[in-house]
């Protein structure tokens, strides 16, 4: 029972300590003097690297989830003779919950890990150490613009999947199914608000951009530098960004609906 | 110029509860080569991690080029490692970067030099390695030898006042190792550099170094020039340097006795 206790309390501080570490590596590689002369083309090609090569399995993804929203929203919609209001239901089901939440899911298993891989293999192979020595902040020249391209990249990949998997329910439901387009635009239009879903849906996806990159480059960052604590740290990486999204889509959708 | 570059008066280090260092005295004189040797596990690389301010010593003091490294702030340190080269036991090449931009990368985060500039000194510089063919390869097409040349050119870059050599020669074949030893003699001499060599290559480092300091159990065991440790009587030195299986260093890993260990397994 004490010994229990005693991991239990290890375990805490543990959580604690990497917290804090975490939390430092954040501080410092954000609130700096930006470094425009290099700063800006580290930060186009994270963007590259994070968001572009995202995009295809975003909008593989988007589409599909779109065409079986649209598919099981017409099913279970047609017993109720309501089949018009299917742009309506896939329109608020993705901007709202499955756009953010999906995305930043997908991104954390593309960019988050191979992210949290490149940062490891710098460490284990003493690159960032090199840095260091070479009077280069690894922090400022290697964390920053990955974290802050993450930022970026997240809420417009979560836009791009949304709009995408509209038009993957509009296939199903008009295209194949048979409903009136007309209704189907209409209806998505006057019951979609700006600013209650979508721009609600754009601040999600900013703040699981911000803890899908922070977790993902701090476990590089903080990683065992051989091959079993990379491989750990990516598999870390992976689950805590999943679980962080899942958890704070909670937090914000209370917050949300509360009338913040 | 006589005096010191690195002086390190009474130094105190651990990891967890072992002490790598146990009131460790040293002076590297200021254009030679001295050279750190001892058998593996020592802290040799842990020394020079410390001379360059990655790591912080429990006590004791290491002055580098007048500044105490561990008194000093981010921005002074980052000061006193410009005058500090580093060549890492794996070269630490950035693997992202091809050879050209890997020696091109201190120039550009340092100085305000045009592209043209730039180009010209990378040249120089591989052509002192005698890479210049290979500004154009990316690290992956490198071989050891190559890489650690390429480091050595990135080292360079700035024109430091001193260079720290991890372990330059681990694993090279015997051509290499007459290069780089050559290499690193000739840096020293023409550039005028201060140069520390951490290596367990012992008759190779001993040709080219000006004074050895022997590390063991956390304490320097010996210094001298190399001739003088060749033919030293003190045990330590003596199964370092002629390469002895057994002696104050011993053989066997620390253990409880065979026969018990033996007997404890057949019972559980």
């Amino acid at each position: 029972m004490r010994k229990a206790i005693q991991n239990f309390g290890r375990i805490g501080v543990q959580f604690m300590e990497g917290f804090g570490r975490s939390g430092y590596v954040l501080f410092r590689s954000l609130f700096r003097k930006p470094d425009f002369k290099h700063g800006f083309t580290c930060l186009v090609e994270q963007i590259y690297n994070e968001g572009v090569l995202s995009l295809s399995i975003i909008v593989v993804s988007g589409l599909f989830i779109g065409m079986v929203l649209g598919l099981q929203g017409y099913n279970i919609l047609e017993k109720f003779g309501t089949t018009e209001a299917l742009g309506q239901l896939v329109a608020l089901s993705v901007v709202r919950e499955l756009g953010p939440v999906v995305a930043a899911l997908l991104f954390a298993g593309r960019a988050g890990s191979a992210l949290t891989a490149e940062i490891g293999l710098m460490k284990a192979t003493d690159q960032l150490s090199m840095m260091e020595m070479m009077a280069v902040d690894p922090l400022q020249r290697i964390i920053s613009p990955r974290l802050w391209a993450g930022f970026i990249s997240l809420p417009i990949l979560a836009t791009i999947f949304s709009a995408v998997a509209i038009y993957g329910g509009y296939l199903v439901g008009v295209k194949w199914l048979g409903v009136d387009a007309g209704a189907f635009w209409s209806g998505m239009q006057s019951n979609v608000s700006f600013r209650i879903d979508i721009l609600n849906g754009i601040i999600k996806s900013l703040f699981f951009g911000v803890a899908v990159t922070w977790v993902a480059v701090f476990q590089g960052y903080d990683c065992v530098p051989t091959a079993e604590g990379i491989s750990r740290a990516t598999t870390r990486s992976v689950v805590y960004a999943s679980l962080v999204i899942l958890g704070l889509d909670f937090i914000l959708t209370a917050m949300m609906l509360g009338g913040w | 110029m006589p005096g010191n570059f690195v002086t390190i008066k009474g130094l105190k280090f651990r990891f967890n509860d072992r002490w790598i260092f146990d009131d460790v005295d040293l002076e590297i004189p200021k254009g030679k080569i001295t050279a750190v040797m001892g058998p593996s596990g020592t802290g040799k690389t842990t020394l020079l991690r410390l001379i360059g301010g990655q790591l912080c010593p429990e006590g004791g003091t290491i002055d580098v080029d007048g500044d105490n490294i561990h008194n000093l702030s981010r921005k002074n340190l980052y000061r006193v490692r410009k005058k500090m080269g580093m060549l890492f036991q794996s070269g630490a090449l950035f693997s992202n970067l091809n050879v050209f931009d890997n020696v091109a990368f201190p120039l550009r985060e340092h100085t305000n030099l045009t592209e043209e500039m730039i180009r010209d000194l990378v040249l120089i510089k591989l052509e002192a390695v005698g890479l210049r063919g290979a500004a154009g390869l990316m690290t992956s097409e490198l071989s050891g030898g190559m890489s650690r040349r390429v480091a050595l050119a990135r080292a360079i870059a700035l024109d430091p006042q001193m260079i720290m050599y991890d372990e330059p020669l681990t694993g090279q074949d015997p051509i290499t190792m007459g290069v780089l030893v050559q290499l690193i003699k000739m840096l020293n001499d023409n550039l005028g550099l201060t140069s520390i060599i951490v290596s367990h290559d012992v008759k190779e480092i001993a040709s080219i170094a000006d004074y050895v300091y022997l590390l063991s159990d956390g304490k320097v065991i010996a210094h001298d020039i190399p001739e003088a440790l060749f033919h030293s009587d003190e045990p330590h030195a003596k199964q370092f340097m002629q390469g002895l299986p057994d002696g104050p260093v011993p053989f066997h890993y620390p253990s409880i006795d065979l026969e018990k260990e033996l007997f404890s397994e057949r019972k559980s």
